[in-house]
């Protein structure tokens, strides 16, 4: 019996020597030497892999990174959207450089053709993928601008930040968006845009992108924009520009004085967490601000 | 018997509904006012040469194509273009169109001869018949409304054989081509031989399903009279209409994959099409008008129509006795391979070969289950390819390999998607799988 | 107004659908289900009673509060399972074990991968594996058939089935002639028609076969998984029985004894864990023909056909990326 258990320690424990011996020089045969500084930046990214530095996940990121803290001694142009600026900062903490604060951003639906505000003209029935629907048809309420509601953004967020609502069938961002952009390149309408999440969350920006001419674009939608130029004549920093009967708002000029909002006359200009109007419709600035320290409004966004 | 001849491989035999084929070609009033959509033909639409304002008549040229794969548009009325602007097309997306108010009288540009009188000689040469093939805009009236034009120039090297004109009306419900077969087969044998002149091919084979036995026989006692055009009778089987099944159940070669029919030395067209190098070559006539079948299970009058382009599917179907109370889907071209339309106020096109209306009950999709591998797909499918696997690799938006599994040869028959017990949407994916690869294929150039 | 539809085409369906074959599948196999009914009597409804409510109970418990999803139970292929399940059993099988076996079909072999159409092994046979290795006195002591109108009701006596006899024999050293005459042999009728010793299903060649054409005719079924393997173990045996008729038996034996028609007619051409080309579906048949043989002359077990099945079935994605349908146009473009 004593025999049998040590035979059997014996040739196991030479197997395993014999294995190790071999797996040691080919791992010295085979070794990739990798710079260190790559692990260690790998390390402080966010691990979301989702792609929205531009990079095929984070270590490639990270790679990329060392790669032009190397040769161009700087990380120009290169930022991890999930991470901002802390991960950014850590970064480059590592690499012995600094970056520039970016302004995170944010995914915004340009889209309000709501169930109400475009109702339904036809029943489409097919496959729930925006793609399909948008190479056969304008879209249920008419509007071959508008969202088509069957939710392309939603399945392509790693993040759970985008959800069609059922009560409007269009998607609503949530906090939790990271802007890595996902959705920005499944929608087949372009209707999504990345922008600045702006001072306290607060965002104004036009939402709707159709090109149509004005009486056109509103028998699709109540809420469209119908290229009509108010905005852009009442905006008093140039932020807004027209072309194609449609209004942009730019969001590095614009100092969310709320103008355009009042003038619009499809409410077709959105603004998101600003506390509610005093009476007195010329809020400048200012008093946005006074306003802002009174009403701490809870961080929510109702794209 | 001997079994008639058909294509090979897959294959489905949906119910035929033919219910207008004994509704003799009736001509349809004009409307007062007509769109002319821009972009009428597969490639390139057209460019405008009129204005706003401009009195047009009948059979003038109104909008020119300038690239290789393009037609010309001609007037279809006598009138005065009231605005060249954006409307709406039959998936409500807009574009280009003129708009043209329509005058009761109707005058024809000079040189048109509009009398009924047959003219039979040939006295066109091969470049005056193609050249004038493309100035009277003439597109594949079966459905893909490719020039024909392009179509007859064959490439350096190759030599044409045959010259295959497509009577199958393999889409159930649609009539449009048997009665034109029936009553316009003179005319018809007159444009197949344009064509093979143009073509300069030794024979011509009318392909016809055996379910059109009355058009089977009226061709083949006319086609006696002209020389080198047989008529073959088809076994009825669906896509036998698709340019590389019907190749394959004339004359029994393959198109290879990727590849256009000159590949294996044959030219398909459409009898509406050679109907219509009839009426341009020897009438001088340009293409402004074709037969449109209005049909569907609940359909008051079922219909052949002679129409104008342009003319609004509405007054098509006021003229069948109007749109049934439980219409629920208006379907522009047949059943299997038509396009849902937004609305009636769309015009009829050089493609448009029939309108069907569905009932409320026959338009909603069967709930989708999940696949069952019973292997119905890859049975029915005439290109031999795997629907169920493509339908999976597009969902996975898996593309490449959708390539490697031949997604491009798919030519969209719905046979699958027909047959599938888990009523899959097998071709709505391929459709998007077939989009997605051809951006890929593209994006490499 | 009403409103129109709009989608993709082709805007006309098919007759086809998931219930309409599974309910033909049911009918098919309703003529061996009269066989087993008038061998084993009340025995036999009763089996097939408790496999089918069983798994239809299960799909419906699972569906309805592991998976929360749509309820499928009435689309026929639990019932196509549970009818299944019971023609690979005895008889006189304890309901439990039938009901645990039902568990482990709908349960294990089904569900578990997501219902219907998702599921890479057979289920029924999963459920016959589990209950034969599980239960392996109750799952093989075989009731010997006893027509309901013969004279005289005595207790059900138990026998071994024509394989079982065969498999003992060779290993005790008996040649083929010696196995033959022993008295339990059924003789060929008895073999063809049923009149013998198995599970509900295996009894009668003949009741199987003609569901089977039926099937073939409803389409519901293709030719080649049926014929491949009834022709491999046809070719295969008979190799043998050339190369040695005293060790190796006649092929006619292999066809009808045992459950290699029931397998090669309604558990192999399964649509969900077959292969999708004809060209796979030959080689799939043919697998299964080679190992059923191969487990019958030397594995442990008389019967392989099960296990055959099973071990085919894990080949079949490879199969579906090995044998691809002739494609239209490819052959042309060859170098």
């Amino acid at each position: 019996m004593n025999e049998v258990i040590l035979y059997t320690l014996l040739t196991l424990g030479l197997l395993g020597t014999v294995a190790a011996v071999i797996l040691y020089f080919v791992a010295q045969k085979f070794k990739v030497i990798e710079n260190p500084m790559i692990d260690l930046v790998d390390d402080v990214l966010p691990k979301a892999n989702c792609g929205g530095c531009g990079f095929p996940g984070c270590r490639a990121f990270a790679e990329a990174l060392v790669k032009s803290a190397n040769e161009n001694h700087s990380l120009d142009g290169l930022n991890c959207p999930v991470g901002g600026n802390d991960v950014m900062k850590s970064a480059a903490a590592i690499l012995g450089l600094e970056v520039e604060e970016q302004e995170p951003l944010i995914a915004v639906i340009r889209c309000n053709g709501s169930k109400a505000n475009s109702p339904a003209k036809i029943n489409y029935d097919g496959p729930s993928t925006c793609a399909f629907a948008h190479n056969l048809y304008a879209g249920e309420g008419g509007c071959p601008h508008g969202c088509l509601g069957l939710g392309d953004c939603e399945v392509s967020c790693d993040f759970d930040a985008i959800h069609i609502s059922s009560e409007t069938g269009l998607p609503e961002v949530n906090e939790k968006c990271v802007a890595c952009g996902a959705c920005v390149k499944a929608c087949p309408r372009g209707i999504i845009e990345l922008r600045p999440k702006g001072k306290k969350d607060r965002r104004i920006f036009v939402s709707c992108i159709n090109q149509e001419k004005g009486g056109v674009a509103k028998k699709n939608c109540e809420v469209a924009c119908i290229g009509c130029s108010k905005c852009f004549k009442v905006c008093p920093f140039d932020a807004i520009t027209m072309s194609n009967n449609l209004a942009y708002i730019d969001p590095v000029k614009c100092k969310l004085c709320r103008k355009c909002v009042e003038v619009c006359p499809t409410n077709s200009i959105h603004e998101i967490n600003f506390p509610p109007r005093k009476i007195k419709p010329e809020a400048t600035e200012e008093t946005t601000k006074t306003m802002a320290v009174s009403h701490q409004e809870p961080n929510e966004n109702k794209a | 018997m001997k079994s008639l001849k058909t294509f090979k491989i897959g294959g489905v035999h949906p119910e035929e509904n033919k219910r207008s084929a004994n509704a003799p070609i009736q001509i349809l009033p004009f409307p007062k006012q007509a769109i002319i959509p821009l972009g009428q033909n597969l490639g390139a639409p057209s460019k405008p040469l009129v204005k706003r304002g401009d009195e047009v008549k009948t059979g003038q040229l109104i909008a020119g194509g300038e690239s290789f794969i393009a037609a010309n548009l001609h007037s279809p009325f006598t009138g005065k273009v009231s605005k060249i602007d954006n409307f709406l097309d039959s998936s409500g997306y807009r574009r280009p169109a003129i708009v043209i108010d329509v005058q009761e009288e109707d005058i024809w540009e000079d040189g048109i001869d509009t009398s009924g009188t047959i003219k039979r000689e040939i006295t066109a040469d091969r470049k005056t018949i193609i050249d004038t093939i493309k100035s009277c805009g003439i597109v594949g009236l079966g459905g893909a409304t490719f020039p024909t034009h392009v179509k007859m120039m064959v490439p350096d090297g190759k030599k044409a054989e045959y010259l295959i004109i497509n009577g199958v009306e393999c889409e159930p419900y649609l009539t449009s081509d048997h009665r034109l077969m029936l009553e316009k087969g003179q005319e018809l044998l007159i444009g197949i031989q344009i064509l093979m002149k143009a073509l300069d091919v030794e024979k011509a084979i009318v392909g016809i399903e055996n379910n059109k036995r009355d058009a089977i026989n009226h061709l083949t006692e006319l086609a006696a009279g002209f020389e080198r055009i047989q008529i073959q009778p088809l076994k009825v089987k669906y896509p036998q209409g698709g340019e590389k099944q019907l190749i394959k159940a004339t004359v029994n070669r393959e198109v290879p994959s990727g590849k256009l029919p000159i590949e294996v030395g044959c030219v398909v067209s459409n009898v509406g099409t050679a109907f219509a190098v009839y009426e341009a070559v020897q009438k001088n006539k340009p293409l402004i008008e074709r037969i449109v079948t209005v049909t569907g299970k609940a359909v008051k009058k079922p219909s052949n129509f002679k129409v104008r382009v342009g003319t609004p599917v509405q007054q098509l179907i006021d003229a069948a006795e109007g749109l049934p109370e439980n219409t629920g889907k208006i379907i522009n071209g047949g059943p299997m391979m038509g396009k849902a339309i937004m609305s009636t106020e769309v015009p009829v096109v050089k493609g448009t070969s029939g309108i069907l209306l569905m009932k409320q009950e026959e338009s909603r999709r069967k709930t989708a289950l999940n696949c069952i591998r019973c292997s119905k797909c890859t049975s029915v499918c005439p290109m031999g390819l795997e629907p169920y696997l493509l339908l999976k690799l597009v969902k996975l938006e898996r593309y490449e390999d959708g390539m490697k599994e031949r997604i491009m040869d798919c030519i969209e028959c719905g046979s699958c998607q027909f047959t599938c017990p888990s009523n899959l949407p097998l071709l709505d994916y391929l459709k998007l799988g077939k989009q997605r690869a051809g951006q890929i294929i593209r994006s490499r150039k | 107004m009403n409103q129109f539809t709009i989608s993709g085409s082709p805007h006309i369906h098919g007759e086809e659908s998931v219930s309409k074959i599974m309910y033909t599948v049911v009918l098919a196999l309703l003529p061996a289900v009269l066989v087993s009914a008038y061998f084993f009597g009340l025995d036999a409804i009763r089996v097939l009673f408790i496999a089918v409510i069983s798994c239809m109970f299960f799909e419906w418990v699972i569906q309805k509060y592991i998976i929360k999803g749509p309820i499928t139970i009435t689309d026929g292929s639990a019932v196509v399972a549970g009818m299944l399940l019971a023609f690979n059993v005895p008889s006189n099988l304890p309901w439990w074990i039938l009901v645990i076996g039902a568990l482990a079909t709908i349960g294990i072999a089904k569900m578990s991968f997501g219902g219907l159409g998702r599921n890479p092994f057979n289920p029924a046979l999963v459920g016959r594996v589990f209950m034969l290795i599980s239960f392996p006195v109750q799952m093989t002591s075989w009731p010997i058939a006893k027509p309901v109108f013969a004279e005289g009701l005595t207790d059900a006596i138990t026998g071994p089935t024509a394989l079982g006899l065969l498999k003992e024999g060779v290993d005790a050293g008996k040649t083929i002639d010696q196995i033959l005459a022993d008295p339990a042999m059924p003789d060929y009728i008895d073999r063809i028609t049923g009149n013998m010793s198995g599970s509900l299903g295996e009894m009668s060649a003949i009741a199987l076969i003609i569901g089977g054409l039926f099937m073939i005719w409803r389409k519901v079924i293709n030719w080649q998984v049926p014929f491949s393997i009834i022709f491999t173990v046809f070719v295969f045996a008979g190799i043998f029985h050339l190369i040695d008729p005293t060790m190796y038996i006649e092929p006619t034996f292999h066809l009808f004894a045992g459950g290699l028609m029931l397998g090669a007619i309604f558990m192999a051409t399964d649509m969900v864990t077959s292969p999708m080309t004809i060209s796979g579906k030959l080689v799939f048949g043919v697998g299964i023909g080679l190992i059923t043989i191969i487990i019958r002359f030397w594995g442990a077990y008389p019967e392989g056909i099960s296990f055959a099945i099973l071990i085919m079935n894990a080949f079949v994605p490879l199969i579906n990326n090995s044998f691809k349908p002739k494609r239209f146009g490819v052959k042309a473009v060859s170098k």
